[in-house]
């Protein structure tokens, strides 16, 4: 207990590291599944319009934490969540939040990319079609072809958006659910491990991607990889054991990081 | 250590060796099956063609208008007509025995061949006309060569006299058989000649589609309310054991819930597809809703994911998402509880459905009988001619069955999507 204490304070000591504006910010947040204690006293601020990136060793707890933030923890019946997590100064796990329009303001993109088996249309559209974004057709396919541009797919499909969004390659469907999640607006897109089941090409224009829709959009990205991590993100959170053992700017945590454990990450000692 | 890649191990041998008997086995086995499968369609068709054919006799039969009543001729007597005609084609015969036992030359049925021809076109009366009749079961089995002569001269019912007459009018060319379209357009009867699977085939229809109608809706949304929103507690489990079990209980014991509650309590209509349709439906619920149930667990969840990560409400990640993948598996459960259902004898005696009915259904609250029971009444028939009209049947059920497969992999097909 006295560890944490310290380490909170050590990552709320350094001045370089304080973050300001932030979108989404966890205080004392713990989760369990079932006896087990998966994520313990999580304190993290995340900044608006920054990409923000978890790193840690498997099972750390930083998909955990990441479905903390859109509530997708709900849907494992023996998961409980304690303490707060304010997104724009909400708690999201007050009882009157209904998790349907949270999510709809907060998008995830997945590790295995899984596009619905339909059409590649109708696979952005489906999300403006369920929130009745849209009032026309034409407003629909406008805003289909504008979620493509951003998601930089739209070359690459815009003669076949009649065909099933499965039949692309890999990283193009990756693409397609980055666009499928930002065509319904949301605040902050959440990232679990997007690229690591693409090939080097395929993750370079992801990491493209992800640093163009900074402008508008939070991203919080969990990698495995720390490269990912320090070529993408101005921030980077460190887990280790369920526990956020460091928090700050990226250039910091890979240059000079505070704590033992976070030399060692990425130094390749643990891990 | 492996010193070659050419010269295996004596370890290497044995796992090849086992590799190669497993596939062995498998062959045989899979060759047995086909073999017995075989054997039985076989017997089945061999047995059961014959049904397809029915024997028709030629007499030519004055109407006579002295005994034809030009204003009314449906009162007269068309029997004693073809008595006549009978007669007069064999004048030799002048006992009252051997008279009565060439009137049985022809299936009861053909005074009314007569009348409808006559009623058709009454100009005939005054003519002499040449009728072809049904032959009686005796002498279509005899004529087929389902039957033959015995020592003493007699061929199954058919004496020695009767046996001569046929082989009279088989030399004259007044006995043919012609392909049996009575046995598809009528129904039950007494006399094998005369019997058909139509009530049969519409009542099996009938209660086949009461029992799709119940059983596949309220299957499919019971398995989707159990894998998709029940939280997994004792409850759940307690339900998915008891609905296992349910499935394994004999199908007569619904037979007997369906006697005691919808007939007893509710007071439905006996011998009817619905009651039938309920019965079986309440026996398939139970294989759709575990076969759906496998079907939802095996969509990956990365779809549920996805969909409710945009946002979607459960409901509507189950119904847009879920589902439809599920549904060819949903679908093939369903299947295979209808053919379960299709075969099902035992629950449909209980409520009635055993039945002796002439008449087709023509809606699912009057009586009916299915097709496996009437299979069953006529396997029980002492008639000789019964027993080609029984596999018969069987044929026909099995060509319904393989119909409904059928229909099936086709819609399974149509739905299927890639995921």
């Amino acid at each position: 207990m006295t560890l944490q204490t310290q380490i909170q304070v050590q990552t709320q000591v350094e001045p370089e590291n304080i973050i300001e504006n932030t979108i989404v910010s966890a205080d004392n947040v713990n989760v369990f599944y079932g006896e087990k204690q998966a994520l313990s006293n999580i304190c993290l601020d995340v900044p608006r319009n920054k990409v923000t990136s978890l790193i840690g060793p498997s099972g750390c707890g930083k998909t955990t934490f990441l479905k903390c933030i859109n509530r997708m923890n709900d849907l494992i019946d023996i998961c409980r969540v304690e303490g707060e997590i304010m997104v724009d100064k909400q708690d999201i796990y007050d009882p009157a939040v209904d998790v349907v329009a949270l999510r709809a303001h907060i998008g995830m993109v997945f590790q295995k990319p899984n596009p619905f088996p339909k059409s590649i249309f109708e696979n952005v559209a489906y999300g403006m079609h369920i929130h009745n974004l849209t009032s026309s057709k034409t407003e629909m396919a406008d805003r289909v072809e504008v979620a493509l541009k951003s998601a930089a797919i739209w070359d690459e499909v815009k003669d076949r958006l009649d065909q099933p969004g499965t039949s692309l390659s890999g990283g193009q469907q990756q693409r397609l659910c980055i666009a499928r999640a930002i065509a319904v607006q949301p605040k902050i897109i959440l990232m679990d491990e997007p690229a690591s089941a693409l090939d080097p090409i395929a993750t370079a224009k992801i990491e493209e991607l992800i640093d163009e829709l900074r402008q508008d959009y939070t991203i919080i990205i969990v990698t495995h990889s720390m490269q990912q991590a320090a070529r993408v993100s101005q921030f980077t959170a460190f887990f280790h054991m369920g526990e956020l053992v460091e928090h700050g700017k990226t250039k910091n945590i890979f240059t000079n990081p505070n704590d033992e454990r976070t030399q060692n990450y990425i130094t390749g000692r643990i891990g | 250590m492996i010193n070659s890649f050419t010269t295996p191990t004596p370890q290497l041998k044995r796992r090849h060796a086992s590799e190669k008997r497993f596939q062995w086995l498998g062959k045989i086995a899979i060759t047995i099956a086909i073999g017995f499968l075989l054997v039985m369609v076989a017997t089945i068709s061999w047995m059961g063609i014959g049904a397809f054919k029915q024997t028709q006799i030629q007499l030519p039969v004055f109407l006579d208008p002295d005994s034809i009543d030009r204003t009314a001729p449906i009162n007269a007597d068309y029997g004693a007509i073809i008595k006549k005609a009978l007669r007069e084609k064999f004048p030799d015969v002048t006992k009252r025995r051997d008279k009565r036992k060439l009137y049985k030359l022809l299936s009861s049925q053909a005074t009314f061949t007569v009348q409808n021809k006559v009623l058709e076109n009454p100009d005939l009366i005054g003519q002499t006309v040449a009728i072809w009749f049904i032959a009686s079961d005796d002498v279509d089995m005899y004529y087929k060569g389902n039957i033959s002569v015995d020592e003493a001269g007699n061929a199954g019912k058919l004496d020695k006299k009767q046996l001569q007459w046929v082989t009279a009018l088989k030399k004259s060319g007044a006995v043919k058989t012609v392909f049996n379209s009575r046995f598809f357009l009528s129904g039950d009867s007494r006399e094998p000649e005369l019997a058909g699977i139509l009530s049969a085939f519409v009542g099996t229809a009938l209660t086949l589609t009461v029992c799709f109608a119940l059983s596949f809706p309220v299957g499919i949304l019971a398995a989707i309310y159990l894998e998709e929103f029940t939280p997994k507690n004792r409850w759940a489990d307690l339900i998915e054991v008891n609905i296992n079990n349910l499935a394994a209980v004999p199908s007569i014991v619904f037979g007997l819930l369906g006697l005691a509650v919808l007939l007893n309590t509710f007071g439905l209509p006996r011998s009817s597809p619905l009651v039938g349709g309920l019965v079986l439906a309440l026996m398939t619920l139970p294989t759709i809703i575990i076969a759906s149930r496998a079907a939802l667990r095996a969509v990956p969840p990365s779809i549920r994911e996805a969909a409710l990560g945009i946002g979607a409400t459960k409901i509507q990640t189950v119904f847009h998402h879920v589902a439809p993948l599920a549904m060819p598996g949903m679908l093939t459960g369903a299947i295979v509880g209808m053919a379960r259902a299709l075969g099902e004898t035992a629950p449909l005696l209980m409520i009635g459905m055993v039945a002796f009915i002439v008449d087709t259904p023509s809606s699912i609250l009057q009586p009916a009988t299915a097709l496996p029971v009437q299979i069953f009444l006529w396997a029980d028939s002492p008639e000789r001619a019964f027993l080609e009209k029984t596999s018969a049947a069987i044929m026909v059920l099995l060509a319904f069955l393989i119909a409904m497969n059928l229909i099936a992999i086709i819609l399974r097909n149509k739905y299927r999507q890639r995921f």
